[in-house]
């Protein structure tokens, strides 16, 4: 796959923030995941080229850490928490439901490109466990009875962005 | 001299180096620790695989001595009890998620883990449960990764990183399914890797090995081919080391003796391809520098070293000498010369190059690698290959006499010829005959000594007859990268660069015997570190015995252009001898499902 001539220029601009540090790697995956959505193996080359660090090791980086993907995300990233809390409370079981409901696994993006769901470990609201996190909006003791109508409101959301 | 401090291991005092870590400083005393991710002292230690644990007093926690530095007045106890459990529990948590396919494994007896396993006292069977999912990649036509077997100790990736610069293998996912392996889980053929093959001397298990090719051998057996083989200088520096005999033997009567009780047909030096190489390098070199470009020529006679520019630094492809390796150079004659003056039909010819290299294993299958549409060579095995092969064929190693190697129109070779298997090797016997053909006359002495010495950069001035040719010789892509980086430059600093693939040349190749210091008690303690110098003092010892040292001065090799190619550079000795390169080597190519390793 060949980057577009814009995309390479928002990966290099980016290395180019950080090329004064003495260890750029995290710095620069993380705003790249931010900016451009997601870390293809193109735009990990772009880095090493950049960097001088290997591909490899951007790659044993981009697949250690939950926050980093190789596959772009969907506009709604929704976050199941299944730390410790979570977990006890319930949490792989909402996870499961929103995989089922979605028919995508964890790590994995809707076809149509809305959805993508991600296990995260404590979203630091143990209190209000088992919790969920929408694109930063969070869902305090999430039941499996309302995953169904969490999706809804989002695909609710998009119908009347078309229409209008 | 560094400082001294004085430690004490079980309460006997020793006085040791200041700065070096509980594992080295043991070392020097006399004490070796189990361990495993531990291979080249400071250079590498990520202290990963948890088993040289000692107790040190005053720390709560058993301490992985080769991440901690001795200070003066330290207490360390090796045999401590719970320090003893501790090594083996790590161990046989290792093997926990190990294949313990050893009997079928080729790293048999030359295994690190199984060694340190008996050292600990593992047990078998301690811990039963899920295994990491493992990857086989048999793709790469030099290296095969099994991560059924890697314990990751992080080895091979320092080994890819520190000595070559590249970085092909790292450590991928999290957790239980952490492997090592290059990008994405890709083959070797698939990612810029140059198959040296330095990772597998590094790996103490099987997880890294050369590609067998041995039932290739067989099955050309079975179809009843002529089966021709020549070894290439540096097997005979190292193949004495599998059956026990000490680093830095010469073993080239034995060498030629067990290539025949194997059952090959011929079996050749391939010293006498090395002078041809030089033949057509001299005078390629001499051409282009009396043409003034494209300065500096470059060495072709490393694979590894080649797929390194294919895929680095392709710009620089017309600075590298079109010559073929002394290996493809031998096959092509092989196939053309000799079997027309032998009678023998081409297509029943079974070329076997045994070298000390795995990258060789890649160059012989290039399409560039061919005349008129056969291979110049159709198997190449490394030097642990043979090994392997003179065991199976129930062949004593010490029993062997000396023999010589086939001399039958071709192979008489000279000691110019030797010395390609050193690092500075091919420079001297270019020097040598690059004189001759210059002058007329022969350089004296015949020895070129600024060129070599295992160090990173080595540069000469030579003087030809007044007109001053600039040098430099290196070895290991770290080195050769810096060269690269300033002929990009515009900073043409010399006329004529060797470069091999392996930092030391073909003696340390990949396809070399394992040098694993615990498991060669009767090496000196520093073996790790003059290991290199002692094989290549067997290549400089045979050059200065050999009646003829020049590569010009070989008869078969006179006689061959006399009779058949005619001069160096001729039509003839173009499409045998010569060949291309791929300006456009990607080096990610798309993966398809025919160079997708195993995933299970």
């Amino acid at each position: 796959m060949q980057l577009r001539k814009e995309a390479v220029e928002v990966v290099v601009q980016i290395c180019d923030r950080y090329k004064d540090e003495p260890s750029p790697l995290m710095l620069i995956l993380s705003d790249v995941q931010k900016e451009y959505g997601y870390i293809p193996m193109e735009v990990q080359q772009i880095i090493s080229a950049k960097t001088g660090i290997p591909v490899s090791e951007i790659y044993g980086v981009v697949t250690f850490y939950n926050f980093f993907s190789l596959e772009p995300k969907g506009k709604y990233v929704i976050g199941v928490c299944v730390g410790t809390a979570c977990y006890v409370k319930g949490g792989q079981n909402v996870l499961d439901k929103f995989a089922e409901l979605l028919k995508i696994k964890p790590g994995q993006t809707t076809e149509d490109g809305l959805f993508s769901i991600d296990n995260v470990r404590c979203l630091g609201a143990c209190g209000i466990a088992p919790a969920v996190s929408i694109n930063g909006k969070v869902y305090p003791k999430v039941e499996l009875s309302k995953v169904g109508s969490i999706i809804q409101e989002y695909r609710t959301i998009e119908q009347k962005a078309m229409e209008a | 001299m560094a400082n001294k401090v004085t430690i004490y291991i079980e309460n006997k005092p020793y006085q040791v180096d200041e700065g070096l870590t509980i594992l080295e400083a043991a070392k020097t005393v006399g004490f070796y620790i189990p361990s495993l991710c531990n291979w080249r002292n400071h250079d590498c230690s990520l202290a990963s695989c948890r088993v040289c644990l000692v107790k040190v007093e005053g720390e709560r926690r058993l301490i992985p001595s080769c991440a901690y530095n001795v200070r003066e007045g330290l207490h360390i106890s090796i045999n401590d009890p719970d320090a003893v459990a501790a090594r083996r529990t790590s161990v046989e948590l290792l093997l926990s998620n190990h294949s313990m396919n050893c009997q079928a494994c080729r790293k048999n007896g030359v295994c690190e883990l199984l060694d340190v396993s008996r050292q600990v006292g593992a047990r078998p069977d301690q811990y039963h449960g899920a295994k990491t999912p493992t990857t086989l990649d048999e793709v790469a036509p030099g290296i095969v990764r099994d991560t059924s077997k890697c314990i990751l100790c992080g080895r091979c990736v320092e080994a890819c990183k520190k000595t070559q610069g590249i970085g092909i293998l790292g450590f991928q996912n999290r957790g239980f399914n952490t492997i090592v392996g290059p990008t994405e889980n890709r083959s070797f053929n698939n990612v810029p890797c140059i198959q040296c093959g330095q990772c597998t001397l590094v790996c103490p298990t099987g997880a890294l090995m050369e590609h067998n090719n041995i039932p290739e051998l067989d099955e050309a057996k079975r179809e009843g081919k002529i089966i021709l083989a020549f070894a290439a200088p540096a097997v005979r520096a190292s193949i004495g080391e599998e059956f026990g005999q000490k680093i830095g033997t010469n073993s080239t009567g034995k060498l030629a003796a067990a290539m025949r009780r194997v059952g090959f047909d011929k079996v050749f030096d391939m010293n006498f391809s090395a002078d041809l190489t030089i033949m057509e390098e001299a005078n390629e070199f001499v051409r282009r520098f009396s043409q003034h470009a494209p300065s500096p020529m470059i060495t072709s006679c490393s694979p590894g070293w080649i797929n390194y520019i294919e895929l680095n630094y392709p710009e620089l492809l017309p600075h590298v000498s079109t010559c073929k390796s002394p290996q493809q150079m031998f096959g092509a004659i092989l196939k053309s010369y000799y079997a027309e003056k032998n009678g023998l039909d081409r297509s029943k010819i079974f070329v076997v190059s045994i070298i000390p290299c795995t990258a060789k294993k890649y160059e012989c299958q290039r399409p560039e690698m061919q005349v008129d549409g056969v291979r110049d060579v159709d198997l190449a095995l490394t030097t642990r290959e043979l090994a392997q092969l003179i065991r199976r064929s129930g062949i004593n190693w010490n029993r062997l006499p000396n023999e010589d190697f086939d001399r039958d129109i071709i192979g008489d070779n000279t000691g110019a010829g030797v010395i390609f298997g050193v690092t500075g090797g091919v420079m001297e016997a270019a020097v040598r005959t690059a004189y001759h053909i210059l002058t007329g006359k022969e350089m004296e002495p015949v020895d070129f000594t600024p060129v070599r010495g295992l160090e990173n950069v080595k540069e000469a001035v030579a003087d030809i007859a007044g007109t001053k040719v600039r040098l430099a010789v290196t070895s290991g892509m770290v080195n050769a990268k810096k060269l690269l980086d300033e002929i990009k430059a515009g900073n043409v600093k010399y006329d004529f660069i060797e470069i091999m693939g392996c930092p030391g040349g073909c003696i340390n190749g990949g396809g070399q015997p394992y040098v694993f210091p615990p498991m060669l008690p009767n090496e000196d303690p520093d073996i790790w570190e003059t290991y290199r110098e002692k094989r290549a003092a067997v290549l400089y010892e045979e050059d200065r015995n050999k009646p003829l040292r020049r590569s010009h001065q070989n008869p078969d090799i006179q006689k061959l252009y006399k009779d058949y190619l005619g001069i160096p550079g001729s039509p003839l000795a173009e499409k045998l001898l010569h060949t291309t390169y791929n300006t456009k080597r990607e080096q990610y190519p798309d993966v398809t499902p025919e160079t997708k390793p195993v995933t299970k």
